[in-house]
């Protein structure tokens, strides 16, 4: 029951949380002056094509450009009826790519299944690496092993994930026959789901994933080592030694859980930094996720479809978030008990 | 885990004439800093991190006469030169260091450019010669540089890119801006944290909750995308000077919620204490307890914590540029350096057009391993 408040206060949280991001989000697609189709109709006085201006126009106030923001806002999340009734983000219209001439829906539809795939993935990737050697780190400190995990650890950090995706992209094809570039042969582009396209998705994450996931991964193993030090020094692990308590069960018993709790609460801090670096790498290597729409979009003053993105990714941090706090809060009661106030 | 009492007795008897601050000396009473200092000493990384990033601060007001050009100037015969050694013995004799001089020739089946070293003519270094002008420390004009090669010669220690600019020079010209980025961001980012989370500490209560959930929005939103959002934004129009000054701030804009937080619960935590009621019984105001009461208290952790938040602005601005929304040329940083390096073909025959990376892992490195060293000894009375 305890449980079940939790997850309904974090759920409330986290909508509002999303709403002021959305507002966020608008304000900062406005910022730039003008809009791409003020800049349109000005390109096309500029050059006396005068007929296409009252198409552009005609556009403008289909797509209310020519209310103001605040309404703007409203109607494109769907609180407010535009030319064509309440259709804005609520509703599942997602807007008009002026960029594209196609629906914003249309041009991401796919892509943000990878993205979703592609954060998956490394999430994934990076507990599976950090938690056994940031565990090995702990137990065999100020070693060789230590100290050679740590300096990769470093590095991992220290070098920009662009970079290292070129490299590997590089090595990975030459050395390893790793495909290079894109998430999944261009065959399969656009075909309905089957084993080989599952397949050929799955090998062409090897690299994505490794990029993004290295510097997190880092991070998490140095956090889970010290954490894990932390335990390793305090008296009950001294009487369960002296007791006899063979090495394995001795840190899995008791110090690698209890470790492993502020390391959960991690993944709040982990998540941003993933998704932006799937955001980046995936520009870098031409993954069809939502990445490079974005960047163009941003360049081109595309403003809906690169709202939508942001807002999209920020949504899936955000529900990320959520997950993470609730699985906290199953692993340790006092999260619960000491979530609300004083 | 042996348990040492917090203070030490010292069993020799009492000399005034002795300094507390003799060196080995097991005390325990001497200042912080020099506690701190000691300690700090013993991380062997750290000392070495600091001397580095110290020496590459210090030479960026000389990179224009460090380097051998100036950044964007351009040998039209040399596209994609390859790197030059420096060599000492010429036909087993030591005349001094020199190059030998390279001629590029089209390598018209795999359409690249290929370069032949002439071995036997030796172009000698000149020392201290004339150039192109520059300005020394921004703003004085001379064209003074530490060494260049002879007429008719090249000196390029790292190659040339697309446009026969040299790239060793360009590096440390780009040195200029892409660690002063770092340094604006954080002075944004400082005056941020400390004042909205001393704010939100010391008053608690409704200004405590508001600035709490402004926190934790940011600090659950990605980066990149809005930096690229912000960037976006940024007018074309703008010299580079804006560009380069706007691009910092944005950087520092989201990065305080971090030290906000830190800042906060060390404000809450210290706000009970005696002294602080003793300053406001006193009459001190809020704006003096926080800056003169608190902040000091841990001072010391924000500058560590600050060294530690450097390397994600340097990335950031690494990563902005590359993709075409941070500088823009002719600003030169290791960013807009290694745009030029986006494409395979380039990485694959013209390896050294990749090689601003390495300044970029170095000080992020360095960064790194400073702000450890000085956060493991900020606390003089650990074990260990």
């Amino acid at each position: 029951m305890e449980l079940l408040r939790y997850v309904t206060f974090r759920f409330f949280t986290m909508i509002l949380t999303l709403i002021v991001v959305s507002m966020l989000v608008f304000f900062i697609m406005n910022l730039p002056p003008g809009d791409y189709l003020s800049n349109q109709i000005a390109e096309l006085r500029a050059t006396g094509q005068d007929s296409g201006v009252a198409k552009v126009e005609f556009l403008r106030r289909e797509y209310s450009l020519d209310q103001p923001l605040w309404k703007q806002y409203l109607i494109w999340i769907g609180f407010w009826p535009g030319p064509h009734g309440f259709s804005g983000i609520i509703q599942g219209d997602f807007g008009w790519s002026f960029e594209y001439d196609q629906p914003v829906s249309e041009i991401v539809s796919d892509a943000l299944w990878l993205t979703v795939l592609l954060n998956l993935a490394t999430v994934l990737f990076v507990y599976v690496v950090a938690i056994p050697l940031g565990v090995l780190e702990a137990v065999k400190s100020r070693s060789w092993i230590d100290y050679t995990l740590s300096f990769i650890g470093y590095l991992g950090i220290a070098t920009p994930n662009f970079l290292l995706a070129l490299i590997l992209f590089y090595y990975g094809h030459k050395y390893l026959a790793l495909p290079v570039g894109g998430l999944m042969d261009p065959q399969y582009e656009g075909q309905p789901l089957s084993w080989a396209k599952v397949r050929s998705v799955l090998v062409h994450l090897i690299i994505p994933t490794f990029v993004i996931g290295t510097a997190g991964a880092s991070v998490m193993m140095q956090r889970l080592r010290a954490n894990m030090l932390d335990e390793l020094h305090k008296p009950y692990v001294e009487t369960a030694r002296a007791k006899g308590v063979g090495p394995i069960r001795l840190i899995f018993k008791y110090p690698f859980r209890v470790a492993l709790n502020p390391f959960v609460a991690d993944i709040g801090n982990l998540l941003p930094q993933l998704i932006s670096g799937a955001v980046l790498v995936s520009v870098v290597l031409g993954l069809q996720t939502i990445g490079p729409a974005l960047l163009t979009a941003l360049k081109s003053q595309d403003q809906f479809l690169a709202g939508f993105i942001l807002l999209f990714v920020a949504g899936l941090t955000l529900i990320g978030t959520m997950i993470s706090d609730i699985l906290l809060a199953m692993l340790d009661p006092r999260i619960r008990y000491g979530g609300h106030g004083k | 885990m042996t348990h040492r009492p917090n203070h030490y007795v010292d069993p020799a008897p009492y000399d005034p004439a002795e300094d507390i601050r003799t060196p080995g000396h097991p005390d325990l009473d001497v200042p912080n800093r020099v506690l701190i200092w000691h300690r700090f000493k013993r991380y062997k990384p750290g000392v070495i991190s600091g001397i580095f990033l110290a020496l590459s601060y210090l030479m960026l007001p000389f990179a224009g006469f460090i380097a051998p050009y100036t950044p964007n100037e351009r040998h039209a015969a040399h596209l994609y030169a390859t790197p030059q050694m420096v060599h000492l013995f010429h036909e087993g004799q030591f005349i001094g260091p020199y190059v030998y001089p390279i001629t590029a020739e089209a390598d018209l089946v795999n359409f690249r450019w290929t370069y032949i070293q002439d071995r036997k003519t030796a172009a000698r270094l000149e020392w201290f010669c004339e150039g192109h002008t520059y300005n020394l420390m921004g703003f004085i004009p001379s064209d003074a540089h530490l060494f260049c090669a002879p007429e008719g010669a090249t000196v390029f220690l790292w190659g040339a890119d697309r446009l026969g600019r040299d790239i060793f020079s360009r590096i440390l010209y780009g040195a200029q801006l892409s660690l002063t980025v770092g340094l604006i961001g954080i002075t944004v980012s400082f005056l941020l944290g400390i004042s909205i989370g001393g704010i939100a500490g010391y008053f608690g209560g409704r200004v405590d909750w508001g600035v709490q959930r402004v926190i934790e929005i940011l600090r659950s939103l990605p980066e990149l995308p809005l930096w690229l959002a912000l960037s976006a934004a940024v007018p074309g129009h703008w010299g580079p000077g804006a560009v380069f000054f706007i691009i910092s701030i944005i950087l520092g804009l989201l990065d305080w919620p971090g030290l906000a937080r830190a800042v906060r619960s060390k404000f809450l935590a210290l706000r009970e204490e005696e002294f602080v009621r003793a300053a406001e019984m006193m009459g001190a105001r809020p704006r003096r307890v926080i800056s003169r009461h608190l902040l000091p208290n841990f001072s010391s952790h924000l500058i560590a914590s600050a060294i530690l938040s450097i390397p994600a602005m340097i990335l950031g601005e690494t990563a902005l540029s590359f993709l075409g929304l941070g500088l823009r040329t002719p600003a030169v940083s290791w960013g807009v350096m290694l745009n030029d390096a986006q494409n395979l073909a380039s990485i694959e025959i013209y390896p050294w057009t990749a090689l601003p990376m390495l300044p970029v892992v170095l000080v992020v490195l360095a960064f790194n391993f400073l702000g450890d060293g000085l956060r493991e000894s900020l606390d003089p009375y650990s074990d260990d």
